[in-house]
């Protein structure tokens, strides 16, 4: 048990379900056809939100709520993470956030964090939409934290720290990390508890301010405004205070060149040792293919 | 990524039948209790749309964890270790998966920790769980057990033991012993009051008991010293943390493997009464019967379907001289019938469902107040049919589980005869199916009442006089030739029974399937006035009744009271 509070954030995005993807799942401009796909809790954010969910057991007295950056729909993914155990989230979401990169999303995403002042993020490794897993370990950086990245099992909780056992290509690892810091979670950890049936009948009006301003007139916007508990957080931009050259399409250095499907021919894991002459030979390598540069 | 509920749309389709609004209304008595939970519904459709997120969940926990976990608990199956149950590590994931996902205490009331759900979505979780796995159906499917708690307990039993099964905890039903199976009457496990412990103590053994470790048990016990007959026994219930029985031995079963089947002995183990002494056979597990009888329908139609889904992708997998064996005139025929039989089981399932639900309400209700006079009549009105088609339900859905599961490995053909596919567990499971909670031949015995008492004739009657839709016509018109030919039958074996006693129990099972063939045909011709996809299983299936009620018309209209004598002649036979 622990005395103070322990306030969690599970990082989360609403991606494209490109799990079962059919013909139209892509543009004919080679991008994601995101209206063709259904909209999911990333898988990963999933395996995040259960970790999260479980240091929440561990320290007895501790708090999880949900942040993601996303369209007004993305509260979908915020009443699910309701629905399985967390106790409510935060909603980024405005036109200011719109053709966000990596780098972009995790300036907003870390805006919206030194607001919060959580002591714990937890991150899914990666996103299914992207594959890039560099958001997590990004919001980590520019907060200045600790990051444990492949986390896999909480081996004990601290009163002061955190005890993570993270999967590699070989083999597990046992670290230990100071709070606050960030976790990001494979997809090897605990998968998520199911929606709980009296927590899904509690929570199914929890709303966002723009969400009920939307359709004011409804039962649910009714309940949602008498009701505390059913209020989801949203801010916009401005209430972040975020420098606005680092948001959204201005903010986001990649440019997208093409997209290609490419089938690995041999074992995806490269190993290199830490000497200069391996790390050279390897840029070389990535600048030759184009993957850099 | 499988979710049971949302790709059945013949289960939802049943969730949307118009007497839900009186359901609703009987269970949340006015919605009385929407200021006092805040899981409480405010109006019809909250709760219908509450009904719906649930049954999702329950859909896909069936779908991505019991379904999947199925192959390994028939494997592995449970064991006793110290005297006690331990299940397969897979049985022990999916009772996680079900607490976490809230799933108990489906129909007690909020007080209790309950959902407060209504009997038809209890069923419908029960039918998805049995879809993903049968054996494990017992185990869940066993909380009703709690339903005839808070019938018939007192409140201070009812405070201490549904709030732990809203939470997770098992329970079973102690009925059998080596020498009481379908006659319980005989049931001699003996109860003793002690007066210094202040307590019922029970010693003896009981058999076959599903689940028999639970932690909650109610066990029918003999309380009256020296009697010998149903009058000398009452129910008690058993906590499992109090001890004093162990569990002697799990039986090696053909099928449904994961539910743990015990053999108990009770040695001096307290236990509570419940109601009152001497009812325990009589009235409680009377009530107790009928609900898992209703169960049981429900488990058989779960398995109607998977055994539907396993073919019907096999036959369109399977290829043979060129072409998907589903394209063959005879795999095409045997999955059509299959596929009418599912539905038509479901409806029935349904249509009864709906009967116990409402007076099993106005039961409760009758707690709270007296009754209005409409109200006393209308919850006699249901509880005959409730009374009359809960053994037709049993009877009919396990039958076809058998023929369906049988049907299954057919269309799988030698592959289906390996252990490499699914229907060969299904045609295993389903085995017990038309055995326990009473025979085929038992539910006949029940279901004969409401041939002689007119209550399926009624209730056709009423069928009858329904509108139709235009495509039904043909239908409805040999259902009306249908019932003229059962009533012929039924008139001429109540007049030859009249000579000859035991005429009408020769023919008993023809005259209940007759009845039970016009009513699910005129279910599905009604439902395929409302959703156009039930046009051919209504086709199908009335051809299989025509089919069926012909050849049962044909036996009884050319029987010579002299039938009863020559099938007794085989008891003279020794070997």
């Amino acid at each position: 048990m622990m005395k103070k509070q322990l306030n969690i954030v599970v990082l989360a995005k609403q991606v494209p379900d490109t799990r079962n993807v059919g013909k139209d799942a892509m543009t004919p401009e080679g991008t994601v056809n995101r209206s063709a796909l259904p909209a999911i809790f990333n898988p990963e954010d999933l395996n995040a939100l259960e970790m999260a969910l479980h240091i929440r057991e561990l320290a007895g007295n501790a708090t999880v709520r949900v942040l993601t950056m996303g369209p007004a729909r993305a509260a979908d993914i915020i009443r699910d993470a309701m629905f399985r155990g967390a106790d409510g989230g935060y909603l980024l979401s405005g036109r200011e956030f719109a053709g966000s990169d990596t780098l972009a999303t995790s300036y907003a995403l870390s805006c919206a964090l030194r607001k919060i002042q959580p002591d714990l993020i937890v991150a899914g490794r990666q996103a299914i939409d992207g594959d890039t897993a560099q958001v997590g370990p990004q919001v980590a950086e520019k907060l200045g934290l600790p990051q444990v990245t492949y986390a896999e099992e909480i081996v004990e909780l601290k009163e002061k720290s955190i005890v993570v056992k993270r999967r590699l290509d070989h083999g597990t690892e046992v670290v230990e990390s100071p709070l606050p810091m960030v976790l990001t979670v494979n997809a090897s950890a605990p998968e998520c508890r199911p929606k709980n049936a009296k927590r899904v009948m509690k929570y199914k009006f929890a709303l966002t301010p723009s969400e009920i301003a939307a359709a004011p007139d409804t039962e649910a916007a009714r309940r949602a405004t008498e009701k505390e508990y059913l209020q989801i957080t949203e801010w916009a931009a401005a209430d972040v205070n975020p420098d606005p050259q680092q948001l959204g399409l201005a903010g986001s250095p990649t440019k997208v060149k093409k997209i290609e499907n490419v089938v690995f021919q041999a074992k995806e894991a490269k190993k290199l040792t830490a000497a200069d002459c391996d790390i050279a030979d390897l840029m070389v390598e990535l600048i030759a293919s184009h993957t850099l540069g | 990524m499988a979710n049971f509920f949302s790709d059945n749309k013949d289960l939802q389709f049943h969730l949307q039948h118009p007497m839900m609004r009186k359901i609703v209304e009987l269970k949340e008595r006015g919605f009385a209790e929407k200021d006092l939970y805040d899981y409480a519904p405010h109006d019809f459709e909250d709760a219908m749309d509450s009904y719906r997120r649930v049954l999702e969940i329950a859909g896909e926990v069936c779908g991505d964890v019991l379904a999947p976990n199925a192959e390994g608990v028939d494997h592995e199956g449970p064991r006793v270790v110290n005297d006690h149950v331990e299940y397969a590590s897979g049985t022990v994931q999916n009772l996680k998966a079900i607490v976490d996902a809230g799933l108990s205490g489906l129909t007690l009331p909020r007080k209790y920790d309950g959902l407060n759900f209504p009997l038809v979505c209890f069923v419908m979780a029960n039918e998805m769980v049995a879809r993903a796995d049968a054996g494990f159906e017992n185990i869940w499917g066993l909380q009703d057990c709690a339903e005839t708690l808070n019938e018939f307990a007192s409140e201070e039993l009812k405070a201490k033991y549904l709030p732990w099964v809203s939470a997770g905890a098992t329970c079973a039903m102690d009925l059998t012993e080596p020498d009481a199976g379908s006659d319980l009457g005989a049931v001699m496990l003996k109860a003793t009051w002690n007066e210094e412990r202040q307590t019922w103590l029970l010693n003896g053994v009981k058999r076959f008991i599903t689940n028999g470790d639970g932690d909650i048990s109610l066990v029918l016990a003999r309380t009256e010293e020296g009697t010998t007959d149903a009058r000398g026994l009452s129910m008690l219930v058993y906590d499992k943390r109090d001890g004093g029985v162990k569990v002697r031995r799990i039986e090696n079963k053909l099928g449904i493997k994961g539910s743990p089947t015990c053999e108990l002995v009770f040695t001096n183990a307290p236990a509570q009464l419940v109601g009152d002494r001497k009812m325990g056979l009589i009235k409680y597990v009377m009530s107790l019967m009928n609900a898992a009888r209703l169960g049981i329908g429900a488990q058989s139609v779960g398995l109607c379907e998977a055994a539907y889904r396993e073919a019907l992708k096999y036959a369109h997998e399977r290829a043979q001289f060129g072409k998907s064996i589903i394209r063959f005139a005879a795999v095409a025929e045997m999955l059509s019938n299959m596929k009418a039989k599912l539905q038509g089981a479901r409806a029935l399932l349904y249509e009864t469902t709906r009967f116990v639900e409402i007076y099993k309400q106005y039961g409760h209700i009758s707690h709270e107040r007296s009754l209005e006079a409409e109200e006393r009549q209308e919850m006699k009105f249901y509880n005959r049919l409730a009374d009359g088609f809960t053994p037709l339900v049993k009877l009919f859905a396990s039958e076809y589980a058998n023929q369906l599961a049988y049907d299954a490995v057919q269309i799988h053909g030698g592959s289906g005869f390996m252990k490499d596919y699914a229907c060969e567990r299904l045609y295993r499971d389903a085995r017990i199916m038309n055995i326990y909670e009473g025979t085929s031949q038992l539910q006949v015995v029940a279901a004969i009442n409401a041939v002689t008492k007119g209550t399926f004739l009624e209730q056709i009657k009423r069928y009858e006089e329904a509108n139709y839709c235009e495509a039904m016509q043909p239908v409805v018109a040999k259902l009306r030739e249908l019932t003229a030919q059962y009533e012929e039958m039924h008139s001429r074996v109540e007049t030859l029974d009249k000579e000859c006693n035991g005429y009408k129990d020769f023919h008993a099972r023809r005259l209940v399937e007759t009845a039970g063939h016009i009513i699910i045909t005129y279910l599905l011709a009604r439902q395929a006035g409302e959703a156009a996809e039930y046009m051919e299983s209504a086709q199908v299936y009335s051809k299989l009744a025509a089919a069926k009620i012909a050849e049962a018309y044909a036996y009884v209209m050319n029987s010579p009271v002299e039938d009863v004598a020559l099938f007794h002649k085989v008891e003279e036979e020794t070997l």
